[in-house]
């Protein structure tokens, strides 16, 4: 009785495509990056390292970049959860306008949020002139606060978005257990609600975390003095006495083996919460009392608007006169002249190149990847989705380390091309593209598939006309949140460009260091716009808030 | 054009837990053929493994003479109904129904003109340009069968079709698939665990436990002669009493736990011999006798614990002197139903009844028609 042998199909050869991807632009990179972070000159050592902690210097870049991530994540708790509950619990003003404003927040780029705020309260900022007319001084944005505050405004959203999902699913009969058995109020939200929603909070805890920790465009323009470890490895790559690839790649294992730790951690807490709900009856939204009901429209619009109002006013700088970094009286269209000069043109081009090749790459991966793992369940096929999770824990900077590295000689001669911008990126974004597509994939009846192929379709064409046209809301609200986060990521894009290949974001970036502070505002009012277009494009796609996955 | 369907000895694992051990089937020509049984008895995993969507680990499957083992679900020209009816959302139920035809190298008239002859045969002609979100899960399941019909398949196989629909759509729908499969004339397989169903569309029946078929017959043969225990129960509702049987001159009697005996002219020559036996009788087998009068000599008694009122029908909960407990049905009568706590005196129709070696399981009479043959119901009674 054999015919045990599974039949090799055309699914089969695309697992070994997808194999060798990685292999090659994935696990290639990361073992040269291993490899130049303990060889020098050609023999093993462990001197990076060493220099690495035995100077105050580098290995406090780890313990700042560790510390604001955790402040952040715990301040994005505290404000999102409640702000969450809010939402979820109770009628408040304009819920749609308080969703959507939401998403904004979380797809605009986290430096421009910090160079809104330089403009407000930095030396010469707005806020700061004012409150020096009337005498306080010492407020400033600079520093490790400063950091703290601007990624926890930029990244509060996210876990609103996270919690009212899983507000979502519980059941309104849990809640009126509860209440049956007199515990409601305060002991209820914290002993019920909390508990039900904890594999969530745990989960955008993590989000958070991971995109503080990375996040260079905001310690590297407001940090000043207090250094964090993707601005150390940038340093390192710009150094004085060219670059020093070798101290990068051990700064880089060391943040990825912190990353790893700390995504081991969220695991094993989120296995102690194993359990799935569903709601047969979502909660219905209570009126709140008067004051309160003030007072909770209060706590949800103050957040939203201290995040937003100050990238509006960028938008207002972009108009006005500026030389330099100084401020003349009037508005006028000369800082769009400038930067037109400034490769504008050029910078927005490329952004999109960029975007739309990376989305079309990691959308086909995403989608076959999903494929494989829900339909094709076998062990190589559960490598490849590992493998495809990894840089999930891999910081921008280190990525783009590790292309670099790897690509900066024979046989990938990729340095200063378009390409390795796209793989560095299509890496970056693997891991979320194929989670959401996963995700649709699994809402997918197999049966469906089925009828198509009993009906005489290819297992492709089946695929091609039934399977993902079923998956496309998922993935198309997926891919638009990938497009804005990939037109407005800066952390590996900045050690991979080159004058051909500025982008957007380094335009920016480029225009602040070089104190043009008009040009800077018109690149990243250009930037913002692209990002409001996703969002109506994300919002005509997103069947409903649940369908988010960031 | 339709083929008959032959299984022989195949053979179905998930690593190391065989679902199938050794199942050998004939389906004819042109027939309804109705696999049943408990969930988990293997029925689905054998109806896919006819239409390839399933490995097979042994054994052969043919379509007339043509083996079909590793020929890809595509190319066995078959016909799928599934339990969620997989109509594909994103298309209109004119595209659905178009699917297959697509895939054949037909003439767009072609391909419009069949389309339009079999949304007309399963009546959602009206409804051809909607979007199937938009249609009730009646309407659904007929688009699914005009869809499985319309690439004139040489099988038609229908996973529980019914199970997700109400139950008076049910009952509709399982004629409209009955008229339309004769009609077509195309030989089907068709999986229920719903014994009502099965025994109200099939030509034939597969009754099924944890992958062995018990019973393979036409309906009146499996209810009215079960080929063994398990069927009797499984089929229709069937009271169990133990007893003795012994021959004494050729003929068989049967001596029940209080010593009621009763004779049973029709169990096979080969099975005479005395031992240990289990009666089994319809709820309507059991003669129900009340009051002193009419009493026959002899017969088991018992006490009536429970009824209910059914119209036609009333049905009475008895439990007998034996200890055991019994369901009778009886026609309602105009007069009262018999109180909780009433004496009656029962007998047994002996024409009807069904006798079964209580060790085997399996039945002893004359008259048991099964296809799968005593060689699985024997594995199965060791089981």
């Amino acid at each position: 009785m054999g015919n045990l042998k599974k039949k090799a199909d055309v699914w089969t050869a695309i697992s070994f495509l997808l194999l060798a991807l990685f292999l090659i632009f994935l696990l290639f990179p990361i073992t040269q990056l291993l490899k130049e972070s303990v060889y020098t000159n050609g023999a093993f050592s462990m001197d990076a390292f060493q220099k690495f902690f035995h100077q105050r210097y580098y290995y406090e870049t780890i313990g700042h970049s560790t510390k604001i991530a955790l402040s952040v994540t715990v301040v994005t708790l505290l404000l999102g959860i409640p702000f969450s509950y809010f939402y979820s619990f109770y009628q408040l003003r304009g819920k749609k306008i308080i969703f959507v404003l939401c998403l904004l927040c979380t797809m605009s780029a986290p430096f421009i949020g910090a160079y809104a705020w330089i403009l407000l309260l930095g030396n010469s900022g707005l806020i700061t002139q004012m409150l020096r007319s009337i005498g306080i001084t010492g407020i400033t944005i600079y520093g490790e606060k400063g950091i703290v505050f601007v990624q926890s405004l930029n990244l509060f959203p996210l876990v609103v978005i996270y919690m009212n999902g899983a507000f979502k699913d519980i059941d309104n009969s849990l809640m009126e257990a509860a209440e049956s058995m007199n515990c409601k109020g305060v002991e209820r939200f914290f002993r019920v609600v909390m508990t039900l929603t904890m594999p969530t909070i745990l989960a955008a805890a993590m989000l958070v975390f991971m995109r503080s920790f990375a996040d260079f465009g905001t310690p590297i323009l407001i940090g000043r003095g207090y250094v964090t470890f993707p601005v150390l490895i940038y340093n390192q790559y710009l150094g004085e006495n060219g670059a020093d690839y070798h101290f990068a790649a051990a700064i880089s294992v060391i943040a990825v083996l912190i990353t790893a730790l700390i995504f081991l951690l969220q695991k094993y807490a989120t296995s102690r919460f194993k359990f799935t709900i569903n709601a047969l009856h979502p909660m219905e939204p209570q009126k709140p009392k008067r004051i309160s009901g003030i007072l909770m429209n209060l706590f949800c619009y103050l957040p939203i608007a201290v995040a937003l109002l100050p990238q509006l006013y960028i938008i207002n700088m972009s108009f006005r006169n500026y030389n330099n970094s100084v401020l003349r009286p009037g508005y006028s269209l000369v800082n769009y002249q400038k930067a037109l000069d400034k490769s504008l043109v050029l910078s927005i081009c490329n952004s999109l190149i960029i975007s739309f090749a990376t989305l079309a790459v990691i959308v086909l991966i995403a989608v076959l990847i999903a494929y494989l793992v829900v339909r094709r369940s076998n062990v190589l096929n559960h490598a490849i989705d590992t493998v495809s999770m990894l840089p999930y824990i891999m910081p921008g900077a280190v990525i783009g380390i590790a292309m670099i590295i790897a690509f900066s000689k024979k046989p990938f001669p990729l340095t200063g091309t378009l390409v390795i911008m796209v793989i560095a990126l299509a890496i970056r974004r693997m891991p979320f593209t194929s989670r959401s597509a996963t995700a649709a994939m699994m809402k997918v009846p197999i049966s469906t598939e089925e009828a198509a192929i009993s009906l005489g379709a290819s297992k492709l064409s089946a695929f091609a006309h039934v399977t993902v046209p079923m998956m496309s809301n998922g993935i198309i609200a997926g891919a638009v949140l990938s497009w804005v986060s990939i037109i407005t990521e800066m952390s590996s894009g900045i050690i991979l460009y080159n004058n051909n290949t500025i982008t957007l974001t380094i335009g920016t970036y480029e225009s602040i260091t070089a104190g043009i502070f008009g040009v800077a505002a018109v690149f990243a009012t250009i930037t913002t716009v692209f990002t409001i277009i996703c969002l109506f494009i994300y919002l005509r796609f997103a069947k409903s808030d649940d369908d988010v996955k960031l | 054009m339709s083929v008959g369907i032959s299984i022989k000895h195949a053979v179905k694992r998930y690593g190391q837990n065989t679902v199938i051990p050794d199942l050998s089937l004939e389906i004819q020509n042109g027939k309804l053929f109705t696999l049943l049984g408990p969930s988990g008895c293997g029925k689905t995993t054998l109806l896919r493994m006819i239409a390839g969507f399933n490995s097979i680990e042994g054994g052969t499957f043919s379509f007339n003479d043509r083996i079909i083992n590793d020929m890809d679900p595509g190319k066995r020209n078959i016909g799928m109904v599934f339990q969620n009816y997989a109509i594909f959302p994103n298309m209109s139920v004119r595209k659905n129904v178009e699917f297959g035809l697509k895939h054949r190298s037909l003439s767009k008239e072609e391909i419009k003109q069949e389309t339009d002859r079999f949304l007309n045969l399963v009546h959602v002609d009206q409804y051809a340009d909607r979007m199937p979100d938009r249609l009730s899960g009646g309407q659904q399941q007929r688009v699914a069968l005009a869809r499985a019909l319309v690439i004139k398949p040489d099988v038609l196989l229908m996973d529980e079709p019914l199970s997700n629909l109400d139950a008076k759509l049910r009952v509709e729908m399982r004629t409209v698939i009955k008229n339309i499969q004769r009609d077509v004339g195309i030989t089907t397989v068709y999986v229920t665990h719903d014994q009502e169903e099965a025994m109200a569309i099939s030509d034939e029946i597969a009754i099924m436990k944890a992958g062995v078929i018990h019973h393979c017959g036409k309906p009146k043969d499996i209810y009215q002669r079960p080929a063994d225990l398990f069927v009797a129960t499984f089929i229709g509702k069937s009271n169990l009493l133990k007893a003795k049987l012994f021959v004494t001159n050729g003929r068989c009697r049967v001596e029940f736990l209080n010593g009621y005996e009763a004779e049973f002219s029709n169990i096979r020559k080969e099975e005479h011999r005395e031992r240990e036996a289990t009666v089994s009788a319809r709820p309507e087998e059991l003669l129900v006798h009340f009051g002193e009068s009419a009493q026959p000599k002899d017969g088991i008694r018992g006490i009536v614990s429970d009824s209910m009122f059914l119209g036609l029908n009333t049905h009475y909960f008895v439990d007998l002197e034996t200890g055991e407990k019994v369901e009778i049905i009886q026609e309602s009568r105009i007069d009262s139903i018999l109180p909780p706590g009433s004496p009656v005196l029962l007998t047994l129709n002996t024409m009807k009844a069904n006798v079964f070696d209580a060790d085997s399981t399996l039945s002893l009479m004359d008259g048991v028609e099964n296809v799968a043959g005593p060689a699985a119901s024997d594995q199965a009674g060791r089981n």
